[in-house]
């Protein structure tokens, strides 16, 4: 049985907290008004932030089923959608003409019935579903080329779908639609201005230790707090790319499984691929630059204990 | 919320004077350049109500998630939501205050739209000559072209053009159109002959009553690249610049994915302002967007930028990229060819369109020339219309021919490295 949808934005939070999110306010407000007014929400961030887990934690929490549209370039109706079962339907015209059907009109609508109709991600999210509307995940939608877009419009803005043989099917519960994009492209505006938007930052110290204790028990309180000083400190930095919460969580269990308890330079150097993705921004930190960081980080730990 | 109290002492979000204050507050956010619409605010009045009011922090987030559509948005959303609660009808004061002037710069713009339409009724006599453009008098050219002139026209160089040689230069380049130099996509289209069977067509077409069923093919489609144009507008090109703004705004206005950016001493990306149709609207509004005319040039810096902040914003699906720069930097070319190479390496075709290759003895002297030149696909010269037109040449993949003197001094440049 599903559970309802959180009343409040403090419900909201809770819940998500629940399910191992931690969410700052910003996040829990515009997620509770897309839960309440049955919009659309559209997240946007830099890769590893958590636009994905949104949808996953919240299908986890509210037990819905989670249906997800990974896009990609040339993402068309036939995979996104729906798609007629061919082979079955030509079958079904040999068996017809087998039996002697001559009335072209029964025919046609013999075959191009529900039954051989292969539901994708789309059509499949305005099924009914017994545990409550699902919620729909489409995921870096920036994958896809425009014409795909404008083709969301119409689902997105009346929660229905037209095939031409069949008419349009127009969604039984309002799905849950979660939308993610790494902006590598700009969305159209007509799209976003359907959806709450929300720009998923990086966390701040506070919230990340908070993440990495509950996603990465494994690491001492000690650890976490020189990981996410790091972490933070990188992201000043004027890399090609910073390191997403991602890849603090992935670097603390990584030490941790090294048993590691503090970070010193050579760790820091030889555990740098998990943090950093670009060769060019690996070999700027190697060396004295991590080290510089490292001290610093200490320092300010130094002069600010934890609490 | 105290603030929020003091203008509507009962919390009661329908009431008209909260509307009212949302509305206000939406009409601020469109003054300072947002775009936000009735349908908007509709939703931003619904949504409150949805939020309810008890905190200060709920409600901003409530309208940030209605208003701003995009993160360069969050600033100025911050600024007027911080202004207006506090106290609208401060703000509104300082609006009324502020409308005249906000006013002015449509009239400016009718005024010269009035002009413009004059020059056009009687040409030649709304001329008034331009502060910053120097017209050398000793040419004197028919206002008038013959055949042969447009052809003089052609071969000659933006550099040496006179005033009114420029104007008939930027009536060309309006009339440029790039062909399409299309690529396959990963979609179909119904095709008489094409590769892959369609299964739906064929399936419609086999309710006919002629019995057989007769097989619909498709082929891929064909879609040109996105365009991405990196102009220099330093002090060595300034002479070149007007004629590039032109060249631009003719590309974006017809087709679409064209990104354009100018760079200086910073980056900046003129896209939006070159999208207006009208020419005299967009390069206003493209140059007042941009601080750096003719000053120095940071080839390195701004292409590290480009890298950085937009290259995987906009280099996606097969991008071809322009890169318009004599070449000339400021900096000796400090980290040019990392950049460059980062460049090459994340886009599918760089063409680099340099005004100096004109000279028939050009060589790669300089150090910033030195660092582009390994890592490109083309190196064209660009100072006439010629050449503008020969980019067409350039852009279609088919009929492109391998650069014998761009692979000899790349090989070159290649040897050099490696000795060092």
């Amino acid at each position: 049985m599903s559970s309802s949808k959180p009343a409040s934005i403090d419900a909201t939070v809770e819940l998500l907290k629940a399910g191992d999110y931690i969410a700052d306010r910003s996040l829990a407000t515009v997620l509770y008004l897309a839960l309440k007014l049955g919009r659309p929400l559209f997240c946007e961030g830099e890769a590893g932030v958590g636009k994905t887990e949104i949808a996953k934690v919240l299908a986890a929490t509210l037990k819905r089923p989670l249906i997800r549209l990974q896009c990609y370039e040339g993402l068309d109706v036939s995979s996104a959608v729906y798609e007629w079962n061919y082979s079955r339907q030509m079958i079904e015209i040999r068996l017809a003409e087998a039996q002697g059907v001559s009335d072209r009109r029964e025919l046609e609508s013999n075959i191009f019935d529900e039954r051989f109709l292969i539901r994708r991600p789309l059509l499949e999210a305005l099924q009914p579903h017994t545990e409550g509307a699902p919620i729909l995940l489409i995921d870096e939608l920036d994958r896809t080329d425009e014409p795909f877009e404008a083709y969301l419009l119409e689902v997105l803005s009346d929660f229905q779908v037209t095939i031409p043989e069949l008419g349009t099917i127009k969604a039984a519960q309002t799905p849950i639609v979660i939308i993610t994009s790494n902006r590598t492209r700009e969305i159209h505006d007509a799209l976003k201005r359907r959806c709450f938007y929300h720009w998923v930052d990086y966390p701040d110290l506070k919230r990340e230790l908070e993440i990495l204790k509950v996603k990465a028990p494994g690491a001492s309180e000690r650890l976490s707090r020189q990981v996410v000083g790091f972490v933070q400190e990188l992201r000043k930095l004027d890399l090609f790319k910073s390191p997403g919460v991602a890849e603090s969580i992935d670097w603390a269990t990584a030490l941790s499984e090294l048993n590691a308890l503090d970070l010193d330079p050579k760790t820091i150097n030889d555990t740098l691929g998990i943090l950093l993705k670009y060769q060019d921004d690996i070999q700027r930190m190697q060396g004295s630059e991590a080290a510089d960081i490292l001290r610093k980080v200490k320092a300010d730990i130094a002069a600010q204990p934890l609490g | 919320m105290d603030a929020l109290a003091e203008q509507s002492p009962t919390p009661q979000p329908r009431g008209d004077k909260f509307a009212t204050n949302i509305v206000h507050f939406a009409r601020t956010l469109r003054t300072a350049g947002l775009r936000v619409g009735p349908g908007q605010v509709l939703r931003a009045i619904e949504a409150v109500e949805a939020a309810g009011l008890s905190k200060r922090d709920d409600f901003y987030w409530t309208l940030h998630s209605v208003f701003v559509n995009r993160r360069d948005q969050r600033e100025i959303f911050d600024q007027a939501f911080h202004v207006y609660w506090r106290n609208p009808r401060l703000l509104e004061k300082m609006m009324e205050m502020l409308l005249p002037q906000v006013g002015v710069p449509e009239q400016d713009n009718r005024k010269q739209l009035s002009r413009r339409l004059q020059d056009a009724l009687q040409p030649g006599q709304g001329e008034a000559p331009k502060a910053d453009e120097n017209e050398p008098p000793e040419v004197e050219v028919e206002a008038t072209f013959t055949v042969s002139d447009r052809e003089v026209l052609q071969k000659r160089d933006f550099e040496q053009m006179s005033q009114s040689e420029i104007d008939e230069a930027i009536r060309a380049i309006s009339r440029l159109r790039l062909p399409v130099p299309e690529r396959r996509t990963r979609r179909y289209r119904p095709a008489r002959r094409g590769p892959r069977i369609d299964f739906r067509a064929s399936l419609r077409r086999a309710l006919r009553p002629e019995g057989l069923i007769e097989l619909r093919k498709r082929e891929p489609r064909r879609r040109p690249p996105p365009l991405v144009i990196l102009c220099d507008i330093s002090g060595s090109m300034a002479r070149y610049t007007r004629m590039f703004l032109h060249f631009m705004h003719a590309i974006t206005n017809d087709r679409d994915r064209v990104y354009c950016f100018t760079f200086g001493t910073r980056l900046n990306n003129v896209t939006r302002a070159l999208r207006y149709r009208d020419v005299d609207i967009a390069l206003a509004k493209a140059s007042s967007q941009v601080e750096d005319w003719s000053g120095g040039t940071r080839i390195g810096q701004a292409i590290h930028e480009f890298n950085n902040k937009w290259s995987r914003r906009v280099l996606g699906q097969g991008a071809v990229v322009l890169l318009i720069t004599d070449g000339l930097d400021r900096e000796g070319a400090a980290g040019l060819a990392e950049e460059m190479e980062r460049l090459h390496k994340s886009c599918a075709r760089l063409i680099w369109l340099n005004p100096l290759l004109r000279y028939g003895g050009y060589e790669p002297k300089s150090q910033g020339n030195k660092a582009i030149l390994p890592h490109v696909d083309e190196f064209r010269p660009v100072h006439n219309l010629e050449s503008l037109g020969g980019l067409i040449a350039a852009l279609d993949f088919k009929t492109h021919a391998a650069d014998r003197r761009l692979a000899g001094w790349q090989t070159e440049l290649r040897t050099q490295l490696r000795g060092e």
